[in-house]
This record gives C-alpha cells, sequence and structure tokens, in this order.
C-alpha cells in the first residue's frame, strides 16, 4: 500500500480468522497487532484431528501461518492478552489492553525439567478437560509462542519446586500483569465461537452419559495428541465402541436451542465416520440427519463416506437417549413420515453447533449483533468481524471471510488517515 | 562464505548426549574459523556473543548448533544481507531421540557438524530483487466478485482497470431483483445492491472499466505484467502489478436435463429464466402467458449427479427460497412447491428457510424427480422417487423451474498446452508415428480451442491451473487464493460454488492480495509460502541442454522458454521451493543459501564406516513443512529412533536433486529415504505438485541404481502427515530392516 495509516490494524482473536486477518494485512505492508486471550495462537482449528474435506492435519497450515508470523517484522503478537477498554478516536481506536502474567518467560525452551517435577494436575484445556495434565506444562504439542505456561491458580502454597528445577531462570512466580494500549487504525474481531454446551440437552443424555459425547470432544479422541493418544474409545468402560451414532443438529436448527444452523456439522461427522472406520473397520456407524448439508465440493466427502459399507445415514430426528443394557437407545422422529423408530448404539456423539463468542457478553466495541449474537461489521467506525464470531462457517469459508475482512480493515484504515 | 563461526550449545540436554571436547578441531578441520561453545546459546547472553562476532566483523556466517531450525527463530534471527546463518538441530536429532553418551550417538551428532559446515561453507548472501513495480490492479470479470475486488484495491489505493467480457456490469446478479438476505433481518427478502456496488465502482477514479473487452495476451511476471486488452474502442496495452480472474460461472445447460423435463413443453424453465420474469414483474407461463396456479421448483438440476455436477453448486437451495419468497410476494396465494434432496440453507440461512417455509402455499418436500409428463389439462405431472409421500407420488404444477447449477468460466491451461504442443507435434513431430500420435491428440483436444480466457505468456499454458471440477486449482482450506499463478489471484464463482455475498467476500480477499502481492515485489520479497524470502534462482545458462524439465515442472509457471528452450526465469512469478533445482540434471539452478552442491556436499560429508563395522548409514530427506515437524515432536516426546539416520531437510520434496542419491550410493551410504506431504487430489503439499514430481522421478532414481548396479529397495519415498510423530521412528525401523536385507551398499570403499 502507498499511503496507509501509520496507526497499526489491531485484531483480536488469534484463531484462523484472526491469524489470517493479520497476517494478510501484514503482508500487504500494513502493521498489526494480533491479540489472543489465550497463552498460544491457534483457536479452536488446532483442537480438531482433521479438516474436511482433505481430511488432513490443521497443524499442516499452522506450520506455515506460524512460519509467516514469526517471520513478519510488521506484526505483534499478544498472547494472554484481552481487551479491557476501547474507545473511539479521532483516527480510530484507542484500545486498553489487559496482558495477564506470564510466569514463564521467553527464556523457556521447553526443556520440560518442570513438568516433570510439578505435584499439582488439572483437567487439560486443550484436550476439554479430559485428562489431567502439570499445572506447568507446553499448552499443546503445536503451541506458539513455544513457550510452557502455568495454570498459577493450581500451585500448592509456596511450592517452587518448577523454579528450582528450571535451569534456565525462566520463571518467575511473582511476574505481574501489564496494561497497554493500542492506537489502532481499524479493528476486526474474530473472537471465533465455543460449543454449544451437551449439558443442555439433558433429553439427548447430554451431562448424563459418559457415552454420549460432543463432537468436539470425539475429535479430541481421534487426535494423537488428545487424552487416549488417537484411540476412539468409550469414556465409560475404554474400550472401542462397536455401534456408533451420529446425532446431527444436536441444539442446531432448534427454536429452544440454537434457531440457525452451525453450518460445520454434518461435514463433522461425516469426517469422523472416517475416523472410526480407518481403526474400527467392522463398526457400524449409523447418522441421523434432517438434511445432509455438504455443499460445494464438500459433497465428495457424503459421496464417499455414504458410499462405505457399515455406514448409514438415516433421515431422522432424534428425540431422545436413554441408557440401556449394553448401551444406549435412540427414540427417534422421522419428521416427514411422522413415525416413532428406536435404534441402539454403544457410543453417541451429539453433532452440537457453534455458538458466537460475542453472546450474551458485553460486547467489545460496541459491536452490533443479531438476535442470535453474531457480529455485523460496522464500517463507519472501522469495525469488522471475521470467522465464526461473524456467521457460523468452515475453515475454507473463515479464512476467505478473513482475508476480505482485513481488506475492509485496511479501506476503513486508509480513508480515516 | 569464508569466516565461519560455530556456536554450539550445550543446553538441553545436548552437552550430557555428546562428548563436546574433540568438536572444537573437528569444526576447525570442516573449516570454522571460530567455535564458542555456550550452556544457554538461546539467552540474552548467548545471542549477544553471536551478534558481537557478526558485528566486529569476525564472522560473516553463523552455524547454530543447538535446537531445531525451527525453534527459537526470533532469537538467531540475524540481517540475512549481512550473514549468512545455517541451524543444525542438534536437541531434536540427538540429544532427545538417543541415548546419551553412546558411540553412535557421538557419530551421528559428529556428521550433523560436518554436514554443517560443508553446507554453510556453500553459501552466497543473497542479493534482493529492486525492479520497478507497477502498482495497477487487473480485474478480469466485472461481475460480483470482480467489482468488489476492484473497489478493494482502488480502496487500498491502487488504479485498476476492470475487464468485463459483455457489455455490462454486475454478471449474474445484474438482472436479479431481490437479494437474500445476508443481514437481518434473516426472515425476508432484501433488496439486491448490486447497481450501488456498479455505480460505486464506476464513480471511482482510480477504477476504469472496459467493456465488451477481453485480455488477448498478458506477458511478464508480478509487478510487471504487459496486459492486451481488445474492446470495441480498440487494442490497448498497459502494466498490471497483479490480476484477479472473476470470470464467474456459468448456469449448467438446461437442454441435458431432458430427464427432468426440460424441453418437453415451454413451461419447463430454468432458475435463471424465472430471475428473469421476477425481474420484469410477469411471472408467466411461457406457453400461454398466463400466471401459472402452481410452480414446482427442482433442486439439484444437474448437480450432486455423477452424470452432470458431482458438486453442489452450494447456492440454489437459497436461490430457490429467495424466489418463493418473490413469488409469494408478487403474486399472493400462489402455490409453490419444492422438491429437494437435502434443504441446505447453512448458518443464519436457515432463518429464511423457516420463514419461506411458514409462508401460505410453501410446500417442502423430499424426494427426487423421476420423470416430468404432460398433464392433463396442458399442465405438467411430476412423478416422485424416493419420496416420504409415496411411491407413486405425483405433484401437478403449471410451471416447473429448474434449479441449475454452475460450471465455472475457467480454462483448462494444461489441456489447452497440450493441445498447442500437439498441433506443433503434429506438423514437426520426428516420425510419421509422432505426427500421427500428435495429430490424433490435437483432435481429441479441439474443442478447447478458443477457450482461453486470460492468454497468459506463459510455457505452460495460457490460464491458471483448475482442479477437479475445473475450479481454478488452490489450498482451498488453509490458503484459498493461492493458486499455482504468482499474483493472478482467482475469486468469486471461479473458485468454488458460493452465492453472491460469499463472491463479494471472496472479491474483497482477493483483492488485498493483489495489493499484497505487489507490495511484496516492492519489497523484493517472494510471497506465501516463502513470504519474506529475498533470494532468488540463479541459472547457469551457458551448462544448459534445453531438456525443457524446469520449464515444465515449475509448480507456479515460473519458468518461459525462449525459441531454442532455454529456460526464461521469471524471479517475481517464482515461490522459492526449489522444485527447478531439484529437477536439473545439469544441476545448473541454484538458490544463494540452497543449492544442489551444498546439500550434495552434506551428503558426502557423511562419514560412512565400512561393512565389517555393521553401521549402515542411511540418508533421510525431510520436507520442511510437514515431515521435520512430525520428526520435532517425536523429539519433544523423546520417542527414539534409528541413530544411522541422517537427516537433511528440503524445502520440498520435490526440491529433491536425483544427483544426492547418486552422491549417497557412491559414497557407499546404504539407503535413502524421502519423507514428503501427500499428493494426489488431496494433495498438502504446500507446492502444489512438489510431492508428485518427487513420486514421478523415482523412476529416474530407480534406473540410476540400476545402472549403479545397486538393489532399488534403498531408496524409498514416503508421505507422512504433520501430525503423524508416532509414525517417525517406525519409518526408520522399517527401512533399517528392508537395508538389512539388501546387505550392504557395495560401493562402501570405493
Amino acid at each position: 500500500m502507498n499511503v496507509s495509516s501509520p496507526q497499526p490494524l489491531l485484531v483480536v482473536g488469534a484463531g484462523i480468522a484472526g491469524i489470517t486477518a493479520a497476517l494478510e494485512a501484514a503482508e500487504a505492508g500494513k502493521e498489526a497487532v494480533l491479540v489472543e486471550r489465550e497463552q498460544a495462537v491457534g483457536g479452536r482449528v488446532l483442537r480438531s484431528h482433521q479438516y474436511f474435506p482433505k481430511l488432513c492435519p490443521p497443524s499442516c497450515g499452522m506450520e506455515i501461518n506460524v512460519r509467516r508470523l514469526e517471520k513478519n517484522p510488521r506484526i505483534r503478537v499478544l498472547t494472554g492478552a484481552q481487551v479491557a477498554k476501547a474507545d473511539r478516536s479521532a483516527n480510530g481506536w484507542s484500545v486498553a489492553i489487559a496482558v495477564s502474567p506470564r510466569f514463564v518467560n521467553e527464556r523457556c525452551t521447553v526443556c520440560g525439567d518442570c513438568s516433570k517435577v510439578c505435584p499439582a494436575k488439572v483437567p487439560d484445556p486443550f484436550n476439554l478437560g479430559m485428562n489431567e495434565v502439570p499445572a506447568i506444562r507446553l499448552p499443546h504439542p503445536d503451541a506458539w509462542p513455544r513457550r510452557f505456561v502455568l495454570d498459577r491458580s493450581a500451585c500448592p502454597s509456596g511450592c517452587k519446586a518448577c523454579v528450582d528445577a528450571c535451569t534456565y531462570d525462566a520463571i518467575d512466580l511473582n511476574a505481574a500483569g501489564r496494561e497497554e494500549t493500542i492506537e489502532a487504525s481499524a479493528v476486526v474481531l474474530a473472537t471465533g465461537w465455543s460449543p454449544y454446551p451437551i449439558e443442555k440437552l439433558p433429553e439427548l443424555g447430554g451431562g448424563r452419559f459418559q457415552d454420549v459425547v460432543a463432537n468436539v470432544n470425539f475429535e479430541r479422541l481421534a487426535s494423537p495428541s488428545g487424552p487416549t493418544g488417537g484411540k476412539i474409545l468409550r469414556p465409560s468402560d475404554g474400550t472401542p465402541p462397536k455401534k456408533i451414532a451420529f446425532v446431527q443438529c444436536a441444539g442446531s436448527r432448534d427454536v429452544n436451542h440454537l434457531p440457525y444452523c452451525s453450518a460445520v456439522c454434518c461435514l463433522a461427522s461425516l469426517k469422523q465416520a472416517t475416523y472410526v472406520k480407518e481403526q474400527i473397520p467392522d463398526a457400524e456407524v449409523t447418522m441421523y440427519y434432517i438434511d445432509r448439508r455438504a455443499p460445494g465440493r464438500n459433497e465428495d466427502v457424503l459421496t464417499k463416506v455414504a458410499a462405505t459399507e457399515g455406514v448409514k445415514l438415516v433421515k431422522g430426528k432424534v428425540g431422545k437417549i436413554e441408557e440401556c443394557a449394553g448401551g444406549l437407545k435412540l427414540r427417534l422422529e422421522d419428521v416427514e413420515a411422522g413415525r416413532i423408530l428406536d435404534a441402539f448404539a454403544d457410543l453417541v456423539v451429539l453433532a452440537t453447533g457453534m455458538v458466537s463468542s460475542l453472546k450474551g457478553e458485553k460486547p467489545p466495541f460496541g459491536v452490533g449483533m443479531d438476535d442470535d449474537g453474531f457480529g455485523l461489521d460496522n464500517p463507519g467506525a472501522s469495525l469488522f468481524i471475521a470467522g465464526v464470531a461473524r456467521r457460523p462457517e468452515d475453515v475454507a469459508a473463515s479464512v476467505r471471510d478473513a482475508t476480505g475482512a482485513a481488506a475492509k480493515a485496511l479501506v476503513a484504515a486508509r480513508r480515516s488517515a | 562464505m569464508e569466516k565461519i563461526g560455530l556456536f554450539l550449545c550445550t543446553g538441553c540436554e545436548i552437552g550430557a548426549a555428546i562428548k563436546t571436547d574433540g568438536l572444537e578441531s573437528l569444526a576447525k578441520k570442516g573449516g570454522a574459523k571460530s567455535v564458542v561453545m555456550h550452556p544457554f546459546l538461546c539467552s540474552e547472553e548467548g545471542v549477544a556473543a553471536i551478534r558481537k562476532a557478526v558485528d566486529d566483523g569476525s564472522v560473516d556466517s553463523v552455524l547454530i548448533a543447538a535446537c531445531s531450525p525451527r525453534a527459537k527463530t526470533a532469537e538467531f534471527r540475524f540481517d540475512p544481507l549481512k550473514v549468512s546463518v545455517e541451524r543444525i538441530g542438534l536437541r531434536e536429532q540427538v540429544a532427545w531421540s538417543h541415548p546419551h553418551g553412546e558411540e553412535d550417538t557421538q557419530m551421528l551428532a559428529e556428521d550433523l557438524l560436518r554436514m554443517g559446515l560443508v553446507r554453510i561453507k556453500k553459501n552466497i548472501l543473497p542479493k534482493p530483487l529492486a525492479e520497478t513495480i507497477e502498482k495497477t490492479v487487473l480485474v478480469v470479470g466485472g461481475g460480483v466478485a470482480g467489482l468488489s475486488a476492484a473497489k478493494a484495491a482502488a480502496g487500498m489505493g491502487h488504479p485498476v482497470v476492470l475487464v468485463e467480457s459483455s457489455a455490462r456490469l454486475g454478471g449474474s446478479m445484474a438482472g436479479v431483483k431481490d437479494a437474500a438476505p445476508e443481514q437481518p433481518p434473516y426472515g425476508e427478502l432484501h433488496k439486491n445492491t448490486i447497481g450501488e456496488l456498479i455505480s460505486a465502482v464506476q464513480g471511482n477514479a482510480s477504477v476504469r472499466v472496459l467493456l465488451q473487452a477481453r485480455t488477448v495476451h498478458i506477458a511478464g511476471q508480478p509487478g510487471q505484467f504487459t496486459v492486451d486488452v481488445e474492446s470495441p474502442s480498440g487494442k490497448e496495452t498497459f502494466l498490471a502489478g497483479a490480476i484477479v480472474q472473476a470470470t464467474g460461472a456459468s448456469p449448467y445447460d438446461a437442454t441435458k436435463l431432458g430427464d427432468l423435463g426440460y424441453g418437453l413443453t415451454p413451461d419447463v424453465v430454468t432458475s435463471v429464466d424465472l430471475d428473469r420474469m421476477i425481474a420484469k414483474g410477469e411471472i408467466r407461463r411461457p406457453s400461454d402467458g398466463k400466471p401459472p396456479r402452481r410452480i414446482l421448483f427442482v433442486q439439484c438440476a444437474g448437480s450432486r449427479d455423477p452424470a452432470h455436477l458431482p458438486y453442489c453448486s452450494s447456492e440454489c437451495c437459497v436461490t430457490t427460497l429467495r424466489q418463493v419468497a418473490a413469488v409469494h410476494r408478487d403474486l399472493p396465494g400462489m402455490e409453490c412447491a419444492v422438491v429437494y434432496r437435502d434443504m441446505r440453507t447453512p448458518g443464519q440461512m436457515e432463518h429464511f428457510y423457516q420463514a419461506v417455509q411458514e409462508q401460505p402455499g410453501s410446500m417442502f418436500t423430499r424426494g427426487e424427480v423421476a420423470k416430468v409428463e404432460k398433464g392433463p389439462e396442458g399442465n405438467l405431472v411430476v412423478r416422485l422417487k424416493d419420496s416420504l409421500l409415496g411411491p407413486d407420488a405425483a405433484l401437478q404444477a403449471d410451471l416447473v423451474v429448474l434449479a441449475v447449477g454452475m460450471i465455472p468460466n475457467s480454462a483448462d491451461s494444461e489441456a489447452i498446452r497440450a493441445l498447442r504442443d500437439a498441433r506443433v507435434g503434429a506438423e514437426k513431430g520426428d516420425s510419421d508415428v509422432q505426427r500421427a500420435h500428435a495429430a490424433k491428440v490435437a483432435e481429441e483436444l479441439a474443442f478447447h480451442e478458443g477457450t482461453e480466457i486470460l492468454n497468459l505468456e506463459y510455457r505452460q499454458g495460457p490460464d491458471l491451473p483448475v482442479l477437479r471440477y475445473k475450479f481454478s486449482d488452490s489450498h482451498y482450506i488453509c490458503f484459498p487464493y493461492e493458486t499455482r499463478r504468482t499474483g493472478i489471484y482467482a475469486a468469486g464463482t471461479v473458485r468454488a460454488p458460493m452465492d453472491a455475498a460469499q463472491a463479494a467476500e471472496d472479491g474483497w480477499g482477493a483483492g488485498l492480495k493483489t495489493v499484497q502481492c505487489i507490495s511484496a515485489a516492492t519489497r523484493g520479497e517472494a510471497v506465501h509460502p516463502r513470504a519474506g524470502d529475498i533470494s532468488v534462482a540463479d541459472f547457469s545458462l551457458q551448462r544448459c541442454t534445453q531438456c525443457k524439465r524446469c520449464t515444465e515442472e515449475c509448480p507456479f509457471g515460473a519458468i518461459n522458454e525462449d525459441v531454442k528452450y532455454t529456460p526464461q526465469y521469471n524471479p517475481m512469478r517464482c515461490r522459492r521451493c526449489g522444485i527447478c533445482m531439484g529437477c536439473c540434471p545439469e544441476r545448473i539452478i541454484n538458490f544463494p543459501e540452497y543449492s544442489v552442491d551444498a546439500v550434495g556436499s552434506m551428503v558426502k560429508a557423511i562419514e560412512v564406516p565400512d561393512e565389517l563395522d555393521e553401521k549402515p548409514r542411511v540418508v533421510a530427506f525431510l520436507c520442511e513443512n510437514d515431515a521435520l515437524p512430525a520428526l520435532d515432536e517425536a523429539a519433544a516426546r523423546r520417542l527414539s529412533w534409528n541413530p544411522w539416520v541422517r537427516v537433511i531437510p528440503v524445502r520440498c520434496l520435490g526440491a529433491v536433486n536425483v544427483i544426492w542419491i547418486a552422491d549417497a550410493m557412491a559414497r557407499g551410504i546404504d539407503g535413502v529415504l524421502l519423507i514428503g506431504c501427500r499428493k494426489g487430489d488431496d494433495y498438502q503439499c504446500h507446492y502444489m505438485t512438489g510431492s508428485e514430481l518427487a513420486n514421478k522421478r523415482m523412476e529416474n532414481i530407480q534406473e540410476t541404481l540400476t545402472r549403479l548396479k545397486l538393489d532399488s529397495t534403498r531408496v524409498r519415498i514416503l508421505e507422512i502427515g504433520r501430525n503423524e510423530f508416532d509414525r517417525i521412528p517406525q519409518i526408520f525401523a522399517e527401512f533399517e530392516k528392508v537395508i538389512e536385507e539388501t546387505g550392504p551398499n557395495p560401493m562402501k570403499g570405493f
């Protein structure tokens, strides 16, 4: 760009959408600041075992993106950081960023000596709490910045085992947080989503039965870096399941839960069916759906999975799940035919939907939202939304929209400069 | 480089794993001018020691023997114009993955040091490009995506020339009255704002619009394209820095849909026809000009059908909803039935679906059309199959609307090039047989004649290469805009099936990519995936044999040919993958810090024990994007693997030159592994075809082995995923078994 505002673009949220928006802007010559609440970038995508439709690991593309982040002199990444306050300024936004204390500093070499001696165990947030990890650890295998993190609240009183074990003087248990103000020319909000909690679906066994799991948890079960080392096992008894049911629209397209379609769950389940068939070839997989939504080239995934032996796709809305001898009983309502059927499974995956991160919160930057909590662009305020904070969509669409949002932000920044 | 400084870190268990005394003399023997050992090299103090040596000029190159080249990159970055840096991953490849203090571990570390030293010695500092860069952006196609791209690029301060083949802007949205609700309220029709977008572009002083125009020739490279455009006002030539191709898609040819009743009576129309009627405010039966009472919409007309379009066209469900809503508005009381296989209304479109479904007169039913027949009263009877209305369900309608799918307006560049080559071959082939064969190929491909869109002067063909189903090739999950032609970005429905709102977004994104490409060219830097790389390839053309391998194999078409087939390198098209370097049999293509000689020297620097020692040696070339990270992860988890393997990271498997394998064999190395990314339709190779090409070259390698009288099992090529760290030890163990069975390389000791 020939003329650009000297003030940086601020991108909030370093999932795939935020990373993309910041990188695309920075590679176009714009200064960018990328702010992430967690201690490492990557957001939800790194928790996926594979992407559809190519069935490839998200860490592959993230490897490139991390190289791009490291190499670009115009980009600054603040992790463990949140927007504390945002005010309109003459040329954009004046944003106070609260950076939480980082107890492990940049001297960390990820050698792991501290983890070995740490007496405190915490549920692993990366694996959605499905296993325990030391309070001091690498947050996940692909963590960047590549540094250990410490869950300080879990430290036993007076313990400094990690400090003593660290050869590199990289741990400061008394580290303090700080605040800095960024004068931004424009803002891209890419704060992502959270999975619809299965506890809100008790009729489908959510939160009631161990062998009823959410699709996001199932993704971790299939991942080599997950709690089972990539083995698909029933949580109740640790055995491989033989009859797996995927329940689509678990919460989505339902006025009592999420009235919209979450856009990715059909393909996520089809993808997960391939994980099952690869690991447990004789397993029976049934997917209960209202509509099979596999737009564009994703149709190929549907065609392939539907043709797999041992995979059945049944049009029907599951209304109730109960425990029964040896497994789970699904009561389903064939909406169009008006029939009620029973089906059985020993593991049920609820294809739960996506909830906008903006929903229910006091939205930062005074961003406008639709009734479902998805953010609306405000070009007049140089404020743009990218990724699932804007609408339910898959990774490919998030990357596209994030690039578009960066473009709009750069145009707005230039106009207001 | 002449003054090599070796900086060896003894932290992170490296000092415990190997004996460091003796390494200094090894390094000096290997050409190091100075050796510094540090217990914590990535610390401020450690880095300061390196910086001091660089600043006082005592070293001109820095060899860092510490952690993986992927770790601590910020700490170990120095000005690439001043100092050459190479890294040896002693921590991951030695200390974390092999038993400490053992002879094999020591030998491994010493080999890695020797390899690093010869490699950095061969490095030359890069000379960045400093070219005059044109800022104008060319946009081909004036539909939603093209208009949005033009608006974006102009908004970022770039002049834009927009070339549209028809007489008006707006593309397929121009004749459409309404828009689906992209913003709240989601339950109702919105106004189609294409008119405002057209006005904004036409009213923008930075944008020049050429109608009824086409690009007849585009030569050059990013930053320096010369574009010839023909329009009614004549032919003109201008410069452009980067290009957006937004040529859209066409409705599927309904005449092929006789099964769905098209052609049976004039009252079977397409969704495009109905949009015209809605826009005119005259929804009429074509047969008698009367308003219909009942309209039946048939979804997936041509889409999701292997006989027509195997993919889903993505936008037809929402188009039908929009049309049903418009019909209800314009002709209240009209019945609209929709026959669908799956209603696809992702995201907030679900609200629109619910709202339209609830309108009086709407009926949505799942099923497929078995047959369309003429009805008794001049109407139509649509017989259904797979319908929940019953086995013989039939619906009557007096207008049937086929929701036709879309076909990208792309040109099959590779096929066009094959056609052109065949035409030349038919005339100038060496023998009658060759000429006849070429003539036959030319005949088969003749239908591609005249389908060119961009008319690029590229050896590999005049347009963007296409992927399955003729959508332009790209890494369509992570990096959707990256086509195989640098600086040329596809946007909208030519890239993937999408609706108008998505096409607008796509246009904005592609607009930014053009600005980015021009910005990178101005800085003399490469674009994705090696964004920021300032080195360019060097071609020693005096030794070129005009074999054409590089011109044909470059995934990005960076290399043209002159009439004598001598390669003409376009550095700003180049992505620095090194695939040309890998394919060149004369080894004349090299990068300043990545050359055939440098890597070959690494292979030759490996000490090969004689066969009596029973210590075989294996060289493993690992793709640095997926295989090397997988190896690093295996090491981080302290998995252990065979200590006889020597790992050499490469930019891409396609950058592996066969000579390295020959060198390894000649040196007595027992086996060579090439480990890279997935190839094929769902390729993961970040240079698109690198993995594919490496596999093809294996045939060549087998020949080399046979010539050397060696067993072909000694060389193996494998794919690995970025997350498959657990396979690393397994791969090495299995290969070791193969080598054991094959026996020692008979070239040992020669």
